[in-house]
């Protein structure tokens, strides 16, 4: 049996209840709207670039425990990183949750992301890990339309 | 004062749950290593062995194409076949057999009436009125058509509780509105709509009247003489039947003055390339190769269904939405969405700190299974400002102590998330 305390570990709880970067960005340049049609969640991220680096990033939305603390420890471990090493990170996030297990390179690449771990034990909630992410990727790209994970 | 505890002990009278349990193979199910608890039931019901049965008959001894050959296989299936019609026609007092047209469900039941009926009487300017607690499914075919038809799609409120504002929808009622569309019981909120009073009202105005019975066919006894609705339509599945089953009941004057829906075999009578002549009702609506093991299938489930007594379930059922809703009431920060007087085997909710999907989630793991997320009624989580609910939804085979490990469920979903 799956635990669900592998699921719901204390710094997602702990984030999902105390969001990081929970804030309109009022001059961000980079916006996207993401949606879980599945469940309602729903996102806004906004992103301010400068050159090839993400400035400063956050959120504001409503969503499930998993979806929201994603987005939190997501918009901390990227503030600052560069485009490249965003899109790394992610790869490395979406390879954990859908059911890869990190080396422990992978997962010093990771940092504090690696808490989403036990979500691939939970397949129907990968979407809901993973929805931020897909949103950040359509902000930086300047989509217009809002992402959904359907 | 009755207290929970002496609640438990008294079961509705002539209705043996226990033994009904018996008659639904699944429910001895494990998940995550704990009994199954099946509170979905809105979404989908579970099977009888009658209905498992008559299906693994049909295909093992009984399978041929209905309506055409002239040998035993053939005769036999469609006796069947037709058998399974007559059994749907008295299961909703429909007064002529010929009326009961098989479709997909529910949801193309509602699609040919918009295609049909809708395409040849809805013209630029009508309007059609729906409620503000319809599902997807009754809201979207009539939007297609609006679109299609420069008309007007018309809404009538719900209040807080969820029940419909009849005066407003009487209001929206004219000379423009070509047919009202309504729920009889909504999926969402367990409304039950004063369907009789809004078909009056309708009838006043020459509206005809098309009732979702999806939610109602299960729970209530359903008299289409007595509402004297214009057309009904519910899905097989929703009532211990197959998937991919429904009927369609619509009066015999509307349905011979509507144009077929869909082409092929079994709906004509003659072809030639020049011109095609349509069979009779219900054939005309019923094109191609229909689903004969999910009609064989459907018969027996309304049958079986007959067989318990659709009051005694109702009132099984009624027993359980108190008691669970007496229960979930009793949880600090639990917040119940759809307070109707008048409700049916749902009761949604809505839970502080904890996402209908993590309720969900956490709920799963204790072998319970409900529905989280927006149950295709977009509108009435807009309505009443969330963006979903957590649904338990009660069939004729679920327990009080069922309610008891839901609740069990509701408070470890307090512990995981804090």
């Amino acid at each position: 049996m799956s635990d669900l305390r592998d699921l719901y570990q204390d710094v997602i709880l702990e984030h999902s209840k105390a969001p990081r970067n929970f804030k309109v960005l009022a001059e961000a340049g980079h916006k996207a709207e993401g949606f879980n049609p599945l469940c309602g969640d729903r996102f806004t991220i906004y992103v301010t670039l400068e050159g090839e680096a993400i400035k400063d990033v956050s959120f504001q939305g409503a969503g499930c425990a998993i979806s929201k603390a994603s987005a939190s420890m997501m918009t901390q471990s990227v503030k600052g990183k560069t485009l490249a090493e965003a899109e790394k990170i992610f790869e490395r996030f979406h390879d954990m949750v859908t059911g890869h297990k990190p080396s422990s390179e992978e997962e010093t690449e990771l940092g504090k992301l690696a808490v989403f771990s036990g979500v691939s034990e939970f397949p129907v909630r990968v979407k809901c890990a993973t929805l931020a992410w897909h949103t950040l990727q359509a902000a930086i790209e300047g989509k217009q339309e809002s992402i959904t994970t359907e | 004062m009755t207290t929970a505890a002496q609640k438990l002990n008294s079961a509705p009278s002539g209705f043996d749950v226990e033994r009904v349990r018996a008659d639904f193979p699944i429910l001895s199910t494990e998940v995550h290593g704990k009994p199954l608890v099946y509170l979905d039931n809105a979404a989908t019901s579970q099977k009888p062995r009658a209905v498992i049965d008559a299906i693994l008959r049909y295909y093992q001894g009984t399978n041929a194409n209905v309506h055409r050959g002239v040998h035993y296989l053939s005769e036999t299936a469609t006796e069947e076949y037709e058998a399974a019609r007559r059994t749907a026609q008295q299961f909703i007092n429909a007064p002529h057999i010929h009326e009961i047209i098989f479709v997909r469900g529910t949801t193309e039941g509602i699609n040919l009436v918009a295609q049909t009926f809708g395409r040849t009487r809805v013209g630029a300017g009508d309007e059609v009125l729906i409620t503000g607690m319809e599902h997807h499914s009754n809201i979207v075919p009539w939007q297609i058509l609006c679109n299609e038809k420069s008309a007007q799609l018309r809404v009538a409120p719900i209040n807080d509780d969820g029940e419909l504002v009849l005066d407003e929808f009487a209001k929206l009622l004219g000379p423009k509105t070509k047919l009202a569309a309504v729920t009889h019981v909504s999926n969402a909120l367990g409304t039950i709509n004063p369907l009789k009073r809004m078909i009056e009202l309708a009838h006043a105005q020459g509206v005809p009247v098309l009732v979702d019975g999806a939610q109602a066919v299960p729970h209530l006894k359903v008299d289409v003489q007595a509402l004297d609705c214009d057309f009904y339509t519910f899905s097989g599945h929703k009532v211990y039947g197959p998937t991919g089953i429904g009927v369609l009941w619509g009066k015999t004057a509307l349905l011979e003055s509507m144009p077929p829906y869909q082409g092929g075999g079994d709906m004509i009578s003659s072809v030639t390339f020049e011109k095609t002549s349509y069979n009779k009702l219900p054939y005309k609506f019923e094109a191609g190769t229909p689903d004969i093991a999910g009609v064989i299938g459907l018969g027996a489930a309304l049958t079986y269904v007959t067989g318990l007594g659709i009051e005694k379930i109702a009132a099984h059922e009624h027993d359980l939405l108190e008691y669970a809703t007496e229960r979930l009431l009793a949880i600090p920060g639990v917040r119940i969405i759809g307070t109707a007087k008048e409700k049916a085997g749902v009761v949604s909710f809505v839970m502080e700190n904890a996402h209908p999907h993590d309720i969900g989630t956490i709920l799963d793991q204790e072998g319970v299974a409900i529905r989280t997320g927006h149950h295709c009624s977009q509108p009435i989580m807009e309505r009443f400002g969330i963006p979903a609910t957590a649904r338990a939804s009660f069939a004729l085979y679920n327990t009080r102590s069922e309610v008891d490990a839901l609740i069990r469920g509701i408070e470890k979903v307090r512990e995981v998330l804090g």
